[in-house]
C-alpha cells in the first residue's frame, strides 16, 4: 500500500469517529433531501434547494474539513510524526485531499440525484462543476490549515472565509449589491452555472472567474506549503 | 564498539540566541548515550538535528554505515487520539512496510496487548508512552532516539521502559537518550553528555565523572546512635575509624562521591531540574 492510500485509510477511520468532520460531509446532503421532499411549492424555482445546498456544500464542507484535519494534525504533532516516518508533504496532502474530494463528491452525487428535469449530460456537467468548486475550496482550506499553528487559529480564520464563499451565493439572490460583490467569487459563479444547467449559453466568463480564484488559492497554498514544509 | 554516527562542530542559533555551540560527539552501536541538561539546554534541538528535522547552522552529522534505520520516540506523543492503539500502530506498520504480526509481538512486550482495541484518548500517560515506544520499535532500528521517555511516569512504568531500552541495547541498537533525570542516566547510560546553554560542559562514563568531581573525598560513616559523620578519605581518618570499629559503633560506611546532579551543579552553578 502506498503512503497516499495509507493516509486515506487512516482518515476514513478517523472521520467515522470525528463528529465535527463527519457532520460537514453529511449535513447539507441530508438537508437537501429533507427540504426538497418537504417543501414542494409551485412558486419556487425548479431544484431550488438542491442547487442552493449544493453550492453551500461546495463552499463549506471541503474548506472546513480540510482545514480541521490539517490544523488538528499540526496541533497534535501527528503531522510531524508522519513526516519523520518519511511520508512526504505531497503524499500527505494528496491523501487528505483525495479523501475529502471523494467524500464531498459523494455528497454532490446526492444533490445530483435530487435534480429534477435535468438531462444525463447536464448531470455530468453538474458533477464536473461541483468537482472544480470542491477543489477550489480544498485549496483554500489546506492553505489556512497549513498556515495556522493550531485548530483555534485555523477556525478563526476559516469561519469568516467559509461564510463568505458559502453564504454569498445565497444572499446574492436577495440583494443586488451583494450580487455584484459576489460575482468575483468562485462559489457565486458555480451557483450560476448549476442553476442554469438547462440554459444554453456561453459560460466562459464564469469559468474565467473560477480559474482566477483557483490560481489565487493555489498561489496562497503553495506559498504556505513552502514556508511550513521547508522549515 | 562500532561508531555509527559522528557529529562534528554542530552549531545552531535562533536569531541572535545561540541554541547549540560547537557540539561534537559519537554514537556507537550497543551503547546508551545520555544527554543531560536542564530545560532549555538544547537537548531537543540536538535530537531534532540528529533526526534531520532541523538543519544545523554549522557542522556535520555523518552516518558511518549504510542503510542505518532510526526510530524516534518524541516527548510529545503524536498519536491519533480517536483511533485505537492497534489502528495507530497499523498506520505506521503500513508506512514502514512491516508485517502486522510485529505489532502484536511488540504490544505483548510492553504489556499492552489487552488494550490494543482501546482508543488512545482513553489511555493513561504511561500507556501512551508505551504505545509511542512500540511505534519507535516497529522497524528493526539501528539507532533509537528517546526524548524524555520516562518524563512524568510512575516508577513501575519507568522500570518497564528501562527494561525495554536495555533489551534494545543488548540487540546492538545505539540509543540516544535525552533526560533531565540523573538517576535514569546513571543507571542506564554507558556514557553521558552534560549540556548547558548549548555547550557540552562534560562527557564520559557516569561513574567516572562522579569520581572525577569527588573533590571533598569524604566517607560517610553512620553510627549506631543514628549520627552520620563525614570523615576525610585519608590516612588521618584511620585512627578514628579504628576506634569506632573497635567499639562496634558503626552501622554502615559509604563513599560520598557526588551524583550527576551535584557534578552538574558544581560545573554550572545550576540544577538539572531547573
Amino acid at each position: 500500500m502506498n503512503n497516499v492510500m495509507i493516509i486515506m485509510k487512516k482518515q476514513r477511520k478517523d472521520t467515522l469517529k470525528n463528529i465535527a468532520v463527519l457532520i460537514q460531509f453529511i449535513m447539507f446532503p441530508l438537508l437537501g433531501i429533507i427540504m426538497t421532499n418537504a417543501m414542494k411549492n409551485a412558486n419556487m424555482p425548479k431544484n431550488f434547494f438542491a442547487d442552493l445546498f449544493a453550492v453551500m456544500y461546495i463552499g463549506m464542507a471541503p474548506l472546513t474539513s480540510v482545514l480541521a484535519i490539517i490544523s488538528e494534525e499540526k496541533e497534535k504533532n501527528t503531522l510531524r510524526v508522519l513526516m519523520m516516518a518519511d511520508v512526504t508533504p505531497a503524499q500527505y496532502l494528496s491523501g487528505i485531499g483525495l479523501y475529502v474530494f471523494l467524500a464531498c463528491m459523494l455528497g454532490e452525487i446526492v444533490f445530483c440525484c435530487l435534480l429534477e428535469g435535468v438531462t444525463g449530460m447536464n448531470r455530468v456537467f453538474f458533477l464536473c462543476i461541483a468537482a472544480v468548486g470542491i477543489l477550489a475550496s480544498m485549496l483554500l482550506g489546506a492553505a489556512i490549515g497549513i498556515g495556522s499553528r493550531n485548530q483555534i487559529e485555523a477556525t478563526s480564520i476559516g469561519m469568516p472565509v467559509m461564510m463568505i464563499f458559502s453564504f454569498l451565493p445565497m444572499l446574492s439572490m436577495f440583494n443586488d449589491k451583494i450580487a455584484k460583490l459576489a460575482k468575483i467569487t468562485y462559489s457565486e459563479q458555480i451557483r450560476f452555472l448549476i442553476s442554469n444547467l438547462e440554459n444554453s449559453g456561453s459560460c466562459a466568463s464564469h469559468v474565467a472567474v473560477i480559474i482566477m480564484n483557483m490560481v489565487l488559492f493555489g498561489a496562497i497554498f503553495f506559498r504556505k506549503c513552502r514556508i511550513v514544509f521547508t522549515k | 564498539m562500532k561508531t555509527l554516527i559522528e557529529v562534528n562542530n554542530l552549531s545552531y542559533s535562533i536569531g541572535t540566541q545561540k541554541i547549540l555551540n560547537d557540539i561534537s560527539l559519537t554514537i556507537e552501536r550497543g551503547c546508551i548515550i545520555g544527554l543531560l541538561g536542564p530545560s532549555g539546554a538544547g537537548k531537543t534541538t540536538l535530537v531534532n538535528i540528529l533526526t534531520k528535522q532541523v538543519k544545523p547552522e554549522k557542522g556535520t552529522v555523518d552516518i558511518l554505515e549504510k542503510n542505518v534505520v532510526s526510530g524516534i520516540m518524541m516527548d510529545c506523543f503524536g498519536l491519533y487520539e480517536r483511533l485505537t492503539v492497534l489502528d495507530n500502530l497499523e498506520i505506521f506498520a503500513d508506512i514502514y512496510k512491516v508485517p502486522h504480526a510485529r505489532i502484536d509481538a511488540l504490544l505483548n512486550k510492553v504489556e499492552l496487548a489487552d488494550a490494543k482495541k482501546t482508543n488512545v484518548c482513553n489511555l493513561s500517560k504511561g500507556m501512551r508512552n508505551r504505545v509511542n515506544f512500540c511505534r519507535a520499535l516497529l522497524k528493526e532500528v539501528d539507532i533509537l532516539y528517546l526524548d524524555e521517555p520516562t518524563s512524568g511516569l510512575d516508577p513501575a512504568t519507568t522500570n518497564k521502559i528501562h527494561a525495554l531500552i536495555e533489551e534494545e541495547r543488548k540487540r546492538g541498537t545505539a540509543i540516544f537518550l535525552t533526560t533531565h533525570n540523573m538517576h535514569e542516566a546513571e543507571s542506564l547510560c554507558d556514557s553521558i553528555i552534560l549540556l548547558n546553554e548549548g555547550n557540552i560542559i562534560e562527557q564520559g562514563v557516569p561513574r567516572k565523572l562522579c569520581m572525577k568531581y569527588n573533590i571533598e573525598n569524604t566517607v560517610a560513616v553512620t553510627l549506631k546512635n543514628g549520627e552520620t559523620c563525614m570523615l576525610p578519605n585519608s590516612r588521618e581518618s584511620a585512627d578514628a575509624f579504628f576506634e569506632m570499629m573497635k567499639n562496634e559503633k558503626i552501622v554502615s560506611i559509604h563513599s560520598s562521591e557526588p551524583d550527576l546532579e551535584k557534578v552538574f551543579l558544581y560545573l554550572t552553578g545550576r540544577s538539572l531540574a531547573e
